[in-house]
């Protein structure tokens, strides 16, 4: 297998996972917009990390409206959903011989979808049944990958790519949201505002998850603790991680190598692995968790550098 | 316009009319669609449109910008050939390709066939084509042209000719293999009925072609195809070819060159390639050696080539013999190489940069075909018959100002295949491109690519203007009525000025 092929496929699942990640996270943000304050706009700029871009986009002042339009439909932004759906498909349709036709029928049948919503007038666009169509859809994507893929490298490349992004969005939901919430980086301050923790959870889609596992009310440490170090959580740091080291693994028995990604991987998958929450809210959340993210960030230049990607 | 053109179906030997008139090897797809009601044909013509664009669409969608790339249209009536038909083609077909191939390896040689006074010394170094790196190299084998579509037509019961050839990157073939996977699904029972030959194997013969031609005597040589990317208008094809042969499919930027050898990029480190079957023309094929401007090629991959690590298929500089112009030497070249009498008979044609040519060309433009010695895609030819009084004056100009650019050559009665069109089914005008495979042998799957023009009279072919397919097929041997081509070889006809 080519290092370009290598590369469309991490790419392709990044992609794909980003569009999906951002449909969840939008919705959520709107949910909770109908039942209180406004500051929802730049919470989600912010984690997104483009408060300056949104800020330079909208005339308005960032009204959630504008916001999700920048999110969604903006082709400017190369994190948008049009976007990043567009450079999956790309990345796709280079490889359209090492992906079965129902992986390449799916995605190119999402875009498709796209498009021709896109083609209509923007005024009366139903930005939902969008946001709604990208959810179903990706979860069918994935769904044909898992089913009919090959498992070789190429699908490792694929899996990498979305739990690296996974494992990245949702540190970013809570380190953004906690600090949105808990300035002061104490999670026991006062009674816990519910509807905000729920849209925190909602981020990832995980309201129910958390009754199940808890049984209790929301507690900001608890929903922390889910979201970051439960291991069968699927969209929780700890399970992408997990994810991330052993198709890591799957890799090197495949080429009989192991380089700097390899130990990286296997050190943050580790990390959370052995964390306390409690330990985490000692030394800091943020400081935790912007630790995690950079070596994330690293973990994917070694990734290109080690599988000669770039 | 030429004599009435010889129909593949209907002009048996009793004449046309009668059922006799039906040729042997149509009777099998005659009784078909004689049996065939007509709502049965339409039900059959539009299972095929909706076959052919769904599959068109996962075939198309390898270089598709929106996904539903405009697919070459697909006539479902085959044409047909019988085995000693075909015998008579192969043997013709390998011999001039075995003397263009000496040829190619003697015009960036010692180019005896110039001091021999046959091809003139200029009809290669002064060809835009030549390319001067590729002087004396030794290639594998002594072979240039490794896969070659020669373009043939048929005038009559006997009579075929050789239209032009392509030694330099043809393309078509996997429409030979896609329209053959659309029939059998479509009409099997005609299959079961008329034991028509295989061309599945085309990938592996085309592997092992490949491989044949390493320099490095490794038993399993890596062989990679390079293309120009997706934009390219052939990328399906060759995105299907790699997937069918199992090999990487590799643009410039995936390619580099280290030490003299050439690697690939994986994720397991730089991997050894010993052949590249490109279809990236020559002059981007190493931008430190050809256009510096190039970014679809490899920097150092002539230099890889002349130091015996990799081979590049199909050779560079082929253009030399191809163009227009060369292929008037090609019977010749059969007879100084090879010793013998060409058995596919060139199409007369006159060089209008020769004094007596130019004369008797300007003279009958209006039954004429005039064409570009580069030219290729049906554009830039002058159809006299078909052609106003305005256009033949314009193009008069053209000749005028380069006869050096133009040959000329009669207008043939190219035969005709029955064909389903607008209403019904109607004669309309094919070639055939078998492609050969040269290697440490030579292997031509049987049959080819049949081009159909669609439009009613029209002789012209090319996708481009308006041409579709046909599945093509050779059909076995009858055991119990052996063919007796020995002593049937047409005679070659007599080769044009």
């Amino acid at each position: 297998m080519l290092s370009s092929t290598a590369k469309n496929l991490y790419w392709m699942g990044r992609y794909l996972q980003r569009a999906k990640s951002t449909a969840r996270l939008i919705e959520a943000t709107q949910r909770m917009a109908l039942q209180s304050r406004g500051e929802e706009a730049a919470g989600v700029a912010a984690i997104f990390g483009m408060e300056d871009e949104f800020r330079q986009t909208q005339e308005q002042g960032g009204r959630l409206a504008s916001l999700i339009d920048f999110l969604v439909l903006d082709e400017r932004n190369p994190s948008s959903i049009v976007s990043s759906i567009a450079a999956a498909r790309s990345n796709a349709r280079e490889e359209r011989n090492n992906i079965t036709v129902d992986v390449w029928e799916s995605l190119n049948a999402l875009w498709l979808d796209l498009s021709s919503r896109l083609r209509g007038d923007r005024a009366t666009l139903d930005r939902g049944a969008l946001i709604e169509s990208v959810k179903k859809q990706a979860v069918m994507i994935f769904g044909a990958a898992q089913v009919t893929l090959l498992r070789d490298e190429a699908y490792h490349f694929l899996q990498l790519g979305a739990f690296l992004e996974r494992a990245d969005n949702t540190a970013r939901i809570v380190d953004v949201k906690f600090h949105l919430l808990r300035p002061d980086g104490d999670p026991h301050a006062d009674k816990p505002d519910y509807f905000a923790w729920s849209e925190v959870l909602a981020c990832i889609g995980a309201v129910r998850t958390y009754r199940r596992i808890y049984r209790s009310a929301l507690d900001p440490v608890k929903v922390a603790e889910l979201m970051m170090l439960r291991r069968d959580v699927p969209r929780s740091v700890h399970h992408c991680l997990w994810m991330v080291d052993l198709n890591m693994r799957e890799l090197a028995d495949t080429y009989g190598a192991r380089g700097e990604a390899d130990r990286l991987a296997g050190e943050l998958h580790t990390r959370l692995r052995y964390a306390r929450v409690d330990k985490i809210f000692e030394i800091g959340l943020a400081k935790f968790l912007g630790g995690v993210r950079d070596d994330i960030a690293t973990l994917s230049d070694e990734i290109g550098r080690q599988f000669l990607l770039d | 316009m030429a004599a009435k053109a010889f129909d593949e179906m209907n002009s048996g030997a009793s004449g046309p009319g009668g059922t006799d008139s039906i040729r042997a090897p149509y009777r099998g797809v005659a009784n078909w669609l004689a049996r065939t009601s007509p709502e049965r044909v339409a039900a059959t013509r539009h299972e095929v449109d909706l076959f052919y664009r769904r599959h068109g669409i996962t075939f198309g969608a390898y270089g598709a910008v929106d996904g539903h790339e405009a697919t070459i249209p697909f006539d479902i009536i085959p044409r047909v050939m019988a085995w000693d038909e075909w015998e008579y083609l192969h043997k013709g077909l390998v011999q001039r390709v075995q003397a263009l191939n000496a040829f190619l390896a003697d015009a960036y040689g010692a180019r005896e066939i110039c001091r021999a006074g046959v091809v003139p010394e200029s009809q290669i170094l002064m060809n835009g084509e030549f390319v001067a790196m590729a002087q004396g190299l030794t290639l594998p084998g002594g072979v240039h042209a490794h896969i070659a579509g020669i373009d043939l037509v048929r005038v009559g019961e006997k009579d075929f000719y050789v239209l032009e050839d392509n030694v330099r990157t043809p393309s078509g073939v996997s429409y030979v293999l896609e329209n053959r996977e659309v029939m059998m699904r479509l009409a099997p029972e005609l299959f079961s009925a008329m034991r028509v030959l295989p061309v599945a194997n085309y990938s592996d013969e085309l592997l092992a072609t490949l491989r044949s031609v390493s320099f490095s005597d490794d038993a399993e040589p890596n062989v990679v195809l390079l293309t120009p990317g997706h934009f390219n208008s052939a990328y399906f094809e060759h995105a299907f070819l790699a997937d069918e042969m199992g090999i990487e499919l590799c643009e410039g930027a995936d390619l580099f060159v280290d030490e003299g050898r050439v690697y690939m990029r994986t994720p397991r480190g730089p991997q050894r390639v010993d052949v590249i079957y490109r279809r990236v023309d020559d002059a981007f094929l190493d931008p430190l050696a050809m256009r510096p401007d190039s970014f679809l090629g490899v920097a150092g991959l002539l230099g890889a080539l002349r130091a015996g690590r990799v081979n590049i298929v199909n050779a560079l500089g082929n253009g030399v013999a191809d163009d227009k112009s060369t292929y008037t030497y090609v019977p010749e070249m059969i007879r100084f190489y090879l010793g013998e009498e060409p058995i596919l008979s060139n199409v007369p044609t006159w060089r209008c940069d020769r004094p007596d040519d130019y004369k008797y060309v300007l003279e009958h433009l209006p039954e004429l075909v005039v064409k570009e010695v580069h030219g290729s895609g049906g554009k830039g030819m002058l159809v006299g018959p078909t052609s106003s009084k305005a256009e033949i004056e314009s193009f008069a100009d053209l000749v005028k100002a380069r006869p050096d650019n133009y040959i000329a050559q009669p207008t043939l009665a190219l035969s005709t295949c029955p064909t389903f069109v607008g209403q019904g089914v109607a004669p309309r005008h094919v070639d055939l491109r078998p492609f050969v495979l040269s290697g440490r042998k030579v292997t031509i799957i049987p049959g080819g690519l049949t081009r159909v023009a669609l439009k009613e009279g029209s002789l012209v072919v090319n996708s481009s203007q308006g041409g579709g397919t046909k599945d093509t097929w050779v059909l076995a041997p009858d055991p119990s009525n052996p063919p007796h081509s020995n002593g049937e070889v047409p005679a070659p006809r007599a080769e044009g000025s």
